[in-house]
């Protein structure tokens, strides 16, 4: 009876297992040939048979496709299914075990489901053992089936046979729903003091499960408990003191009620450490470092924020610290484990030196396992015990050097904490090192972590301006644009230091700068900005500073290399024509060089080349007027504060406090200006056309007039105050209509009138670090009752609720103010946000600031929601950004508005 | 699909267990054991399978054997063919997790005598009985390899007496 040629498809065996996998640990040799002569019997009587587990295995091993794969599959899976339907219960035990194996390749196979529970229910201990693996393995919480397997279990768990006790046990403690948990926590309980040790520990880690899923079920538990800590089995043990903890962390009252047994614990320790050579529980010399780390565990939950109970335990943390024998992996576990009970207790100043330095250790250990977890316990510790922490500091930086990747990411994050005032030099010379050779993944967010670092800590501002140059340069194109805006934004505000960071910039673009248009973008807009300080600039050694000849030759470069991208060349563009107004003998050379473009074949560069060349023609007297030098320009999103750290820290060197008057004071003087400058730049960018938002990107500096459509976009540049009047922005009061001075001729830019809130969101939101905080949108955010809708993964949603004015044209309608905020070291982007609600309610949504945000950057969006109904508002929210190039997509509910809303 | 990971996920952490899974699967990527003491749909058991072992097969043999994968850690080492990883919570002991991975291989190898990859999947049945006997709920339960495998030898003699009084209650001699 052939089925399909040459594999034979039913074929005879009696067992379920074939007897060959049996035979090495059953030495009854002559069980198998019984078995044989048997078989042979039953061959005779009866056919056909179902294939044997084995053979299906074969045949799927077998198969050369996937689809070959498939068609066995289904083939045996079509037979199963037959077999159930016929409630054929001699072969279901073989069945499911076949059918386990196909679930395992990832096919269905639920429809094993209630055969499992058919074998359960078998007096056969073969059909259990198949069955309850079976049921571990298909059974989801399915409220029906789960209610017969419950019955099945309190069955089993009456056995007098232990091993059938155990795998009814050890199902439960597999799949307890907590409605298994509730009507069974009674017979677990009973078991816990059976006289049957193999039982019991079986009994307490289903207790275990038990609690965690009910945990108002633990208070039946906890007599049964408290005895086994007497047992000397170390597997009652183990689990006992499993037990005690998860107890321990659900109730503070358990808690308290279990610290009388520190001693006990302690004892248990110490007869561990002090016991001789025992074979059966010994691991690579150490007496069953299970039982010691689920110990340790025990002692750090008894011991936190508790004075007198941590005293107990100091001696022998310090015996255990003291004594462990380290050579290998095991000894580490434990020290792992003391470390880090020591750190959470309320040790002594000696013990926790000690864990630290162990933590020292473990940094200059051969593992790199023992590595890894090292630096992740002192990135841990470094905030509680830094001075401890500090110690390690070379051995930390060493670890940058790592061959594992793994563990050089977490040396940057604790050499990153690790910076402070005193060390920052010698840490950020380390880290600059670092970032000249790491992986590209490392660059962005270590780039950006050591400009963060500087600002904080920086001891001079030239030292901050020479390390962003390094950044700049050991970084290249994988630097991020929040350090390009942030090093143009701190030169411009450093007068002092333009003419030596413009010549070291200089210098840097005469090197090889192949992917680095970072550094070119920075190093063309501070020379056309600062061109003449350049030219004149003194320098710290003998050489002389360029020539505007050799200038111009490095932008004939810049320009014409096919390698730089459109953006970078853009900046030189802009830049050069501010040279034009900065060098005297050069200017006809800058102008041959601006009118080739006005045949480029990129469109951004011709319409830069035509208008450009405008400048040297007809309108050549409007150039020098159009084309000063910035203004200082404000902070934005990269964290202000900065001054407040450099004026407590060293005095600054060389006149940084010019004129006697310190720098703060001048920075706010002329905040108000740069606020507003900062503002005209993006309306340039964004208002006059918001439909070709430009991503952040290709954003050009600030200073950088882009008109990417033919209207006149250079508007009086001299002539800020009047823009600002028309805004009515900012402390300049209310808005005057003054005549625009329109130079360039036909028409005035379209400049939305009265800019309510939302588009102030949307201007200061936008694009992070150019923006300014814009004040109206400051005092708004102050005012409004705030609640945190969403935070995950450095991703934090806050809500700005403005509820409706009685008198207002929308009395039911709640104005929500979204503030989405980056706390993580990468890009978001494409940001999105979702929301519904019921029916009741009408949802009005504004469009958004943007889609990426920057690292401590956000998104800012306006939602309306009416209610005319006055229902109790809950809302859905969906999110999805994508992150170092994973996509992020999650979905709340926010319930908890006030309920006061719509009073 | 997604939606069900993320929301799962939330829940997986306020009651979350020492080990959530343990999944045994082969150089090619082949799931050879999976034990979950987490109830998780079948969908995203086999997304998470999925997902890790890519992960982890891309990882350089040099690297260290501890991952942190979504919100939780992954430990995970590789013995001969076959790659052993388990998910921790991330206050838990990751070296201890590999002390665990090893007794789990001692005990694989004591029971079928040098084991390989092939013991494995023609008696993967085998594989889950002993490590059911190892931990219990995702906590170890017996520290003793001894233990262990006595009551593995223990109830396979069971299963053995039943298979020989069934086969001779079959031919009428009992």
């Amino acid at each position: 009876m052939n089925n399909g040629g040459m594999y034979p498809y039913y074929e005879s065996d009696w067992s379920v297992l074939p007897p060959e996998a049996n035979r090495r640990f059953n030495p009854a040799f002559n069980m198998a040939t019984i078995k044989q002569v048997v078989n042979e019997a039953i061959e005779r009587v009866r056919m056909p048979t179902p294939m044997r587990l084995r053979d299906l295995i074969r045949q799927i091993r077998a198969a050369r496709t996937a689809a070959e794969e498939r068609s066995v599959v289904n083939k045996e899976c079509a037979y199963i299914r037959s077999t159930f339907r016929e409630e054929d219960s001699v072969w279901r035990c073989r069945n499911i075990a076949k059918l386990l194996y196909i679930h395992m390749l990832g096919y269905p196979a639920h429809f094993g489901q209630l055969e499992c529970l058919k074998l359960i229910a078998s007096s056969r201990f073969t059909d259990k053992r198949i069955g309850y693996l079976g049921a571990m393995l298909l059974l989801d919480e399915r409220q029906d089936v789960h209610l017969l397997i419950t019955n099945c279990l309190k069955n089993d768990l009456n056995s007098t046979t232990q091993f059938v006790v155990g795998l009814a046990l050890c199902t439960l403690g597999a799949i307890a729903s907590p409605e298994m948990a509730r009507d069974l926590a009674g017979e677990v309980e009973r078991l816990m003091k059976s006289p049957n040790a193999y039982v019991r520990k079986k009994a307490a880690l289903c207790a275990f499960r038990i609690v965690r899923r009910v945990p108002e079920l633990m208070e039946m538990f906890l007599p049964a408990t408290r005895s086994m800590l007497s047992e000397k089995n170390h597997g009652v043990l183990i689990t006992g003191v499993t037990l005690i903890t998860e107890m321990c962390v659900n109730s503070p009252d358990t808690l308290n009620h279990f610290k009388k047994i520190v001693p006990n614990l302690v004892r248990i320790l110490k007869n561990l450490i002090l016991a001789g050579y025992s074979p059966e529980h010994d691991v690579s010399g150490i007496s069953d470092p299970f039982l010691q780390v689920k110990i340790l565990k025990l002692l750090r939950v008894l011991g936190i924020n508790d004075v007198d109970t941590s005293e107990a335990m100091n001696d022998i943390l310090a015996q255990v610290a003291t004594n462990t024998e380290t050579s290998k992996n095991v000894g580490n576990t434990i020290l792992y484990e003391t470390v880090l009970s020591i750190m959470d207790i309320k040790s002594e100043g000696g013990l926790r030196v000690l864990a630290v330095n162990i933590l020292g250790r473990f940094l200059l250990n051969n593992d790199k396992n023992i590595r890894y977890v090292a630096l992740n316990t002192l990135l841990r510790t470094v905030h509680v015990d830094s001075a401890a922490v500090q110690r390690h500091r070379a051995t930390v930086l060493e670890c940058l050097k790592d061959p594992d990747v793994s563990i050089r990411r977490r040396a940057m994050e604790l050499s990153f904490a690790l910076i402070n005032s005193q060390n920052i030099r010698t840490m950020t010379k380390e880290l600059v090192n670092f970032l000249e050779k790491a992986d590209p993944e490392f660059k962005a967010p270590c780039s950006s972590s050591i400009v963060l670092a500087t600002e904080r800590y920086a001891p001079t501002r030239r030292w901050r301006l020479d390390t962003l140059l390094k950044v700049l340069v050991a970084a290249g194109n994988y630097i991020r644009d929040d350090v390009i805006s942030s090093t143009i934004q701190l030169i411009s505000e450093s007068p002092t230091h333009q003419g030596y960071v413009t010549l070291q910039l200089y210098r840097a673009l005469k090197e090889d700068l192949q992917n680095r248009q970072p550094l070119i973008q920075v190093g063309v807009w501070c020379i056309g900005e600062y061109g003449d300080l350049l030219t004149s600039a003194q320098s710290d050694d003998d050489i002389q500073p360029p020539t505007e000849e050799e200038v111009v030759e490095v932008y004939q470069r810049v320009l014409w290399s096919p390698q730089n991208t459109v953006t970078t060349k853009q900046y030189a563009l802009m830049s050069l024509v501010k040279l034009s107004t900065r060098f005297t003998n050069t200017v006809s050379k800058i102008q041959s060089m601006i009118a080739t473009f006005r045949s480029s074949l990129h469109v951004e560069l011709q319409q830069r080349g035509v208008e450009f060349s405008q400048l040297f023609g007809n309108y050549s007297h409007l150039r020098a007027g159009l084309l000063e030098r910035m203004p200082p320009l404000d902070a934005g999103g990269t964290g202000r504060g900065s001054d407040a750290n450099q004026l407590n820290g060293e005095v600054e060197e060389e006149g940084m406090l010019g004129g006697g008057s310190p720098e703060g004071d001048e920075e706010e003087a002329i905040g108000a200006i740069s606020n507003t400058n900062a503002l005209l730049d993006f309306l340039d960018l964004d208002v006059i056309n918001p439909a070709a938002r430009t991503p952040p990107a290709n954003v050009p500096p600030p200073g950088l007039l882009t008109s990417s459509h033919s209207q006149p976009s250079m508007t009086n540049n001299t002539n800020n105050q009047d823009l600002l009047d028309l805004l009515g922005l900012g402390p300049l009061g209310p808005p005057t209509v003054p005549p625009t001075e329109n130079n360039n001729g036909s028409q005035p830019p379209a400049m939305p009138a009265p800019l309510d809130n939302g588009n102030l969101d949307f201007l200061a939101g936008g694009e992070g670090v150019f923006a300014p905080p814009v004040m109206n949108n400051v005092i708004l955010e102050k005012q409004l009752p705030q609640m945190t809708a969403y935070e995950k993964d450095g991703l934090r949603v806050i809500f700005g609720l403005e509820k409706p004015t009685a008198g207002s044209a929308n009395p039911d309608t709640l104005t929500i103010h979204v503030t989405a905020n980056n706390n993580t070291l990468s890009n978001m982007t494409d940001f999105l946000f979702q929301v519904a609600v019921p029916r009741t309610f009408q949802l009005q949504m504004m469009s958004p600031s943007g889609t990426t945000i920057l690292p401590n950057g956000k998104v800012t969006q306006i939602i309306k929601v009416s209610n005319p109904s006055k229902n109790v508002l809950k809302m859905k929210v969906k999110l999805s950004y994508v992150i170092d190039g994973n996509p992020v997509n999650d979905q709340i509910e926010v319930n908890n508005f006030p309920v006061d809303i719509w009073d | 699909m997604v939606r069900i990971f993320s929301f799962d996920y939330g829940a997986v952490l306020k009651q979350a267990f020492q080990m959530q899974f343990m999944l045994l699967f082969s150089r090619q990527g082949k799931l050879r054991l999976q034990k979950w003491y987490i109830a998780h749909p079948d969908k995203l058991k086999k997304k998470i399978t999925r997902e890790l072992i890519t992960t982890i097969l891309a990882r350089k043999p040099k690297m260290c054997s501890f991952l942190e994968w979504r919100d939780l850690k992954i430990v995970y080492k590789r013995y001969a063919s076959l790659y052993f990883c388990c998910a921790i919570e991330q206050d838990d002991n990751e070296l201890l997790t590999l002390e665990i991975i090893h007794r789990y291989v001692e005990l694989l190898d004591k029971y079928f005598g040098s084991v390989c990859e092939l013991d494995i999947i023609f008696n993967f049945e085998k594989a889950y009985f002993i490590l059911d006997e190892l931990l219990l709920g995702g906590e170890v339960q017996e520290t003793s390899k001894k233990n262990v495998l006595k009551a593995i030898a223990a109830q396979d003699l069971l299963q053995e007496d039943e298979a020989v009084e069934g086969a001779l209650r079959d031919i009428g001699l009992l």
